[in-house]
């Protein structure tokens, strides 16, 4: 599509258009055809498609459900993991502790996206989504108390007083055996 | 903050982890030279004997002052061999036997040393023992040096050479081929001091004359033979002598009497003593003060010296003496050469402004000149002070001369033709102090343009680089890579370089010179004789300061130093300050100052145009300021209460604490003058405790932070202080050499005294040890080195002292929030609660020196450099000086970098700073910080020089300096390729998928 436009330019004089727009007239913007009046359909057809949309609902609601939980799976996963790379720095431990940390804060920045095909006026999203907030936060705590398990979160004393320069003293004294 | 703070350990660990991969620093074999340099010198020369045989090379043999015999080649002045004797093994004498042997005699006289001269090899060695009564003379080194005479004699005793030594009060005749002594004799007459030892060409005689009580004149004729006594002659003159012998002909000596104003022509003749007295004012008409005999031993002329005038006077006949010259400037004179079977030569030099006069004469003939000549000398050098002449033939069967001399600056130079052939800096055998100071900055125009001489050079020296990189190059071209490494002009560039391993070590020497090295490759910056004034004819240097170093103000200065010296060599004679400006050598100002100067203590406040304010004490306790200026006044008034002093009386075993009370009392209303009182004093029980050691921290030492984290994350607060003072005492009796003492009877304490209150903080007792210690003090540590007379082996202890009060600041958010006052100023005069940690561990060697490394910011981890009796400096982690070693450390111990407790301290033979190289005659190590954290420049000094740079925990700040630069190009290199080339190919397949 993108090509044959390229090729034929600016100087367009007509198109035809093969694609199939039957499934979705709303989105047209030229006129029906005479004789044709929308509302009419819609009206007819309302029973089947409410039967339709219940069950779309119920199908959305559970499938949301089961999206929710998913991040369950991969906490335990996670927790396993952790448990496999020890308590000592090295790369291997650093890069699950950060992956633990950074897949949950993913999650939680892309939650409105998760749920986006289960949107519907319908179906209470509310539930799925604090849940899966929960299990995320969950999987960010397990990935926070990792990294102060390997000790590098500055909650010692030693974190914070490890730059201190030496006071200053007031007196000076100097001196010593006579030249 | 935060994020550093949490990062630290994280770094650490990374850096244990690198360093516990490879524990020990060393270098390849193609590093050595390139960072470090190394210099040898032999000191001041005392004595040099000239050895121009036909076959061999010629060379000229010296004894120096610092205890050194060496063969230098005469064409270039370059070491063919050296040795340094031991410090109580003084060389008295030196001589060449049969044209092929040294011989030496040292300690006193009593060893009698033969060297092979082409390659310095020791060929025997006999001790002169002598009689028992003399043993009183052993105690007076100065007094035996005086009666000590090596002759060489040209004697046949059945076909063999002697040497004829007086020592010990014992005329020794020793055979030149084995040592073995062939007769001796001893001298019964009382209180004896021989003066000369004379054989007369040509007769089988010996004379031994000297002093008897102070009137007696005594001749002894032996028969050089065996020894056997001729005749034994005594005269009493009763107006005294001194105790100095001229001697004109093999029969005829010179003295003075005792009030030095009666010259005194003594002939023996015959065995026959007589005297003819000659008052000086007979023949020199303005003499003014006694006089004193110059040692020479010209046939038939002697020198006196009155006040700063040399008179040469000439005996005629029969004790009739006559003035041939007078000379006002400052004159050396040789001992005579004989140049023909009847014709002695000698020479003269003297010092006139810039030039110096040499002048070679026939003894016999005054008049006539056989050399004159004027060669324009550097002024720095100072004054000659020793010559030594020697002859060659010319090819017109003429004679010429070379003349070796000594300078006042303890140089050495080879004078010939009018020109100086070879000169040695031999001053800086003997350095007493050393600072450093930063070189110029870097401007348009004082640059770079000399460093490649030409395009094809420069093509031709990268040609070989990557030749090398690739491994193509053949060994002659690896040596001429290796050669352009060591010889690039970028380390010796006068200029600061970003990382700051060029600067200049300012050193002052024994002579009262300065020199300025460069720490690139210790060339001679420039050099400067300390000037003598009106006020002050001899000044003595004692000690140098940093007086000013610009960084943040007054950029456009010029950095200076200070000098302190005193002007003669009692403790109480005025002192002398002068300042040096450290970029051009050139003397700012110079001040003779009307006390004495008995501390120098720099104080920590700079005044606007960044001089160091610094208080001098004098001989009465007086506080001297300095700079005197209102502005440093107005400074030192705002903390005149908080400034306090100490000094050690180490021959009462008393340390006592001043505070600055008012201004001078007395003569004349002084503004920079401060009275003091004493505040405190520490007296060490004289019986049981004499003070051996004393040391502080060093006052521009940086320190990083005042915890020290531990592997269970817990701290420990470092009680830091720069008033603290390590003093360690020694039972009186074990303060002898090692083993002249039972365990029980000796011990060693050590203290940290706060010097500000006086208060004691920690002391400790170690039974059965016994000095010489050497410590070194740093942060909140302490190390220090003595021997254990128990385990008959070194021990090295180390005290770590940290502050309780500080240790329950552990709330984390008080920390967070700031709310806390743990860098707040301290006073010291609020309680300290301090607990100390130590340990002790075996060490192999005895120490000459130690020093411990000091960074810019003091992060990165410490190293100890211990000057070892091998002349060596060996680098030691300060980790296995921890206190908190244990046998079995836990594994968290084990992170933390806490290496298993062992009985002795490890000696890594890669961890030689100095690799292969000997500094002989080690005194003293400095260390430098560079600006780059993880580097320190360090410069040990003895007889000889040595400088490099160290990286206690590697370089992990910068890349080192076999990084491959041609591996990370050619990586780039083969990026670009590989993106440019995919670029392309897709480029291509796109265009065939469009037409398809």
């Amino acid at each position: 599509m993108e090509k044959g436009k390229g090729v034929m330019g600016s100087g367009q004089r007509w198109a035809v258009d093969f694609s199939d727009n039957s499934t979705a007239p709303s989105s047209r913007d030229i006129l029906d055809p005479l004789g044709f009046t929308r509302a009419s359909v819609d009206q007819d057809d309302s029973t089947v498609s409410r039967q339709k949309k219940d069950a779309e609902s119920n199908w959305k609601a559970q499938k949301a459900w089961e999206v929710a939980q998913a991040p369950f799976k991969n906490l335990l996963m996670m927790g396993f993991m952790m448990w496999m790379a020890g308590n000592t720095v090295h790369l291997f431990s650093i890069g699950i502790t950060f992956s633990a940390l950074w897949q949950p804060i993913s999650a939680l920045q892309g939650v409105g996206k998760v749920f986006e095909p289960y949107k519907d006026s319908k179906v209470e999203l509310l539930g799925p989504k604090l849940l899966f907030i929960a299990l995320n936060l969950g999987g960010l705590a397990l990935g926070v108390w990792k990294l102060n398990t390997l000790g590098l979160l500055p909650t010692h004393a030693s974190d914070w007083v490890s730059s201190l320069p030496p006071a200053q003293e007031v007196e000076y004294s100097g001196g010593g055996i006579p030249i | 903050m935060a994020i550093r703070s949490f990062f630290v350990p994280f770094l650490l660990l990374v850096l244990w982890f690198y360093s516990s991969l490879s524990p020990v620093l060393s270098l390849y074999e193609d590093q050595v030279g390139l960072m470090d340099w190394h210099q040898q010198y032999i000191g001041k020369v005392k004595q040099a004997v000239f050895s121009t045989q036909k076959t061999g090379r010629r060379r000229v043999i010296v004894s120096t002052e610092e205890n050194v015999i060496a063969s230098l080649d005469l064409r270039h002045g370059e070491i063919f061999w050296r040795h340094l004797l031991g410090s109580n093994d003084v060389i008295d004498g030196i001589d060449i036997g049969l044209g092929k042997y040294v011989i030496t005699l040292s300690s006193g006289g009593s060893i009698l040393r033969s060297w092979n001269l082409p390659d310095g090899q020791m060929v025997w060695e006999s001790f002169l023992q002598g009689p028992k009564h003399s043993k009183s003379l052993l105690l007076l080194p100065k007094h035996e040096i005086d009666c000590i005479n090596v002759v060489q004699t040209n004697l046949k005793i059945e076909k063999d050479n002697v040497i004829v030594v007086f020592s010990n009060d014992r005329l020794h005749a020793v055979s030149c081929i084995d040592g073995e002594v062939l007769w001796k004799k001893d001298f019964e007459t009382e209180s004896f001091e021989t003066q000369q030892v004379i054989q007369p060409p040509g007769s089988d005689l010996i004379y031994v004359v000297g002093f008897a009580a102070s009137s007696q004149f005594e001749m002894y004729q032996i028969n050089a033979r065996n020894g056997e006594l001729l005749k034994h002659e005594s005269a009493i003159f009763s107006s005294g002598f001194l105790r100095e012998l001229s001697l004109v002909s093999s029969e005829t000596v010179v003295a003075l009497d005792s009030t030095g104003s009666i010259l005194l022509t003594i002939s023996f003749q015959n065995g026959e003593i007589s005297f003819q007295q000659t008052p000086i004012s007979n023949i020199v008409e303005d003499s003014s003060g006694p006089a004193v005999i110059i040692p020479s031993s010209v046939p038939g002329i002697f020198a006196i010296k009155i006040n700063s005038v040399t008179i040469f006077i000439r005996v005629i006949g029969k004790g009739k003496l006559e003035v041939v010259e007078k000379l006002n400037q400052e004159t050396a004179v040789s001992n005579a050469l004989p140049i023909s079977e009847s014709q002695q030569a000698f020479a003269l030099v003297q010092h006139a402004g810039s030039e110096i006069h040499l002048v070679a004469k026939l003894a016999h003939d005054w008049d006539a000149n056989l050399l004159k000549e004027s060669i324009k000398m550097d002024q720095q050098r100072g004054i000659p002070h020793k010559v030594f002449i020697n002859n060659y033939i010319r090819t017109d069967r003429s004679h010429g001369f070379r003349l070796l001399i000594v300078m006042e600056d303890h140089s050495l130079l080879l004078l010939q033709q009018g020109a100086i052939v070879w000169s040695r800096e031999d001053g800086l055998a003997s350095i007493i102090d050393v600072t450093a100071s930063e070189l110029p900055v870097e401007r348009d125009g004082v640059s770079v343009a000399k460093v490649e001489h030409n395009l094809f050079e420069w093509l031709k020296g990268h040609m070989l680089k990557l030749k090398g990189t690739l491994m193509l190059a053949s060994p002659e071209d690896v040596a001429a890579i290796q050669s352009m490494r060591l010889k690039s002009s970028e380390k010796s560039k006068m200029a600061r370089d970003h990382n700051g391993f060029r600067k200049l070590l300012i050193v002052l020497t024994r002579a009262g010179k300065l020199f300025a090295l460069h720490t690139g490759d210790g060339h001679i910056v420039w050099s400067h004789l300390l000037h003598k004034s009106e006020a002050c004819q001899s000044p003595v240097g004692l000690n140098l300061y940093q007086w000013q170093v610009p960084h943040h103000h007054a950029l456009d200065e010029n950095p200076s130093v200070l000098v302190i010296s005193r002007c003669g060599p009692s403790s109480d004679a005025p002192g002398v300050l002068s300042f040096v400006d450290t970029y051009t050598g050139k003397e700012l100002n110079s001040l003779s100052l009307d006390h004495a100067v008995v501390q120098v203590i720099p104080l920590p406040h700079t005044d606007s145009t960044e001089q160091r304010l610094h208080l001098l004490i004098d001989s009465d306790k007086h506080a001297h300021l300095y700079p005197k200026t209102s502005e440093a006044l107005g400074i030192f008034k705002r903390e005149f209460s908080n400034i306090y002093w100490y000094s050690v009386e180490d021959h009462n075993s008393i340390i006592k604490g001043h505070a600055l009370k008012c201004k001078c009392t007395g003569e004349v209303a002084d503004e920079f003058c401060f009275d003091a009182r004493d505040l405190w004093s520490v007296v060490f029980p004289s019986e049981s405790e004499k003070i051996t050691a004393t040391v502080t921290r060093k006052l521009n030492e940086m320190v990083h932070t005042q915890a020290k984290v531990m592997a269970d994350q817990d701290v420990m607060y470092k009680y830091i202080s720069r008033n603290l003072l390590f003093v360690a005492t020694v039972a009186p009796k074990g303060s002898g050499e090692i083993g002249s003492v039972t365990p029980e009877e000796s011990w060693l304490v050590a203290y940290l005294i706060d010097i500000v209150t006086g208060r004691i903080l920690y002391r400790v007792t170690h039974h059965g040890a016994q000095g010489p210690v050497h410590a070194v003090f740093s942060e909140n540590w302490v190390v220090y080195h003595f021997f254990n007379l128990r385990a008959h082996r070194y021990e090295m202890s180390v005290i770590e002292i940290y502050d309780q009060s500080r240790a329950d600041n552990k709330d984390v958010w008080k920390l967070v929030l700031g709310k806390h006052n743990l860098t707040s100023r301290i006073s010291l005069f609020s309680r300290p609660e301090v607990i100390t940690k130590s340990q002790s561990y075996f060490f192999t060697h005895s120490v000459k020196a130690i020093a411990v490394t000091s960074t810019a910011k003091g992060i990165t981890s410490k190293q100890l450099l211990i000057g070892t009796i091998g002349d060596q400096v060996l680098a030691l982690d300060k980790r296995f000086l921890d206190p908190r070693r244990s046998v079995n450390p836990t594994q968290a111990e084990k992170e933390e970098g806490i290496i298993p407790l062992t009985d002795s301290l490890p000696i890594i033979p890669q961890s030689y700073v100095t690799h292969a190289l000997r500094v002989e005659g080690l005194r003293g190590i400095i260390t430098v910080p560079a600006k780059l954290e993880s580097t320190t420049l360090v410069f040990a000094h003895g007889v000889d020089l040595f400088f490099t740079q160290l990286a206690p925990s590697r370089t992990y700040d910068s890349l080192t300096e076999d990084f491959s630069y041609a591996l990370l190009l050619i990586t780039i290199v083969a990026l670009v390729a590989a993106i440019f080339v995919t670029w392309r190919l897709s480029e291509r397949k796109e265009l065939q998928d469009k037409w398809r």
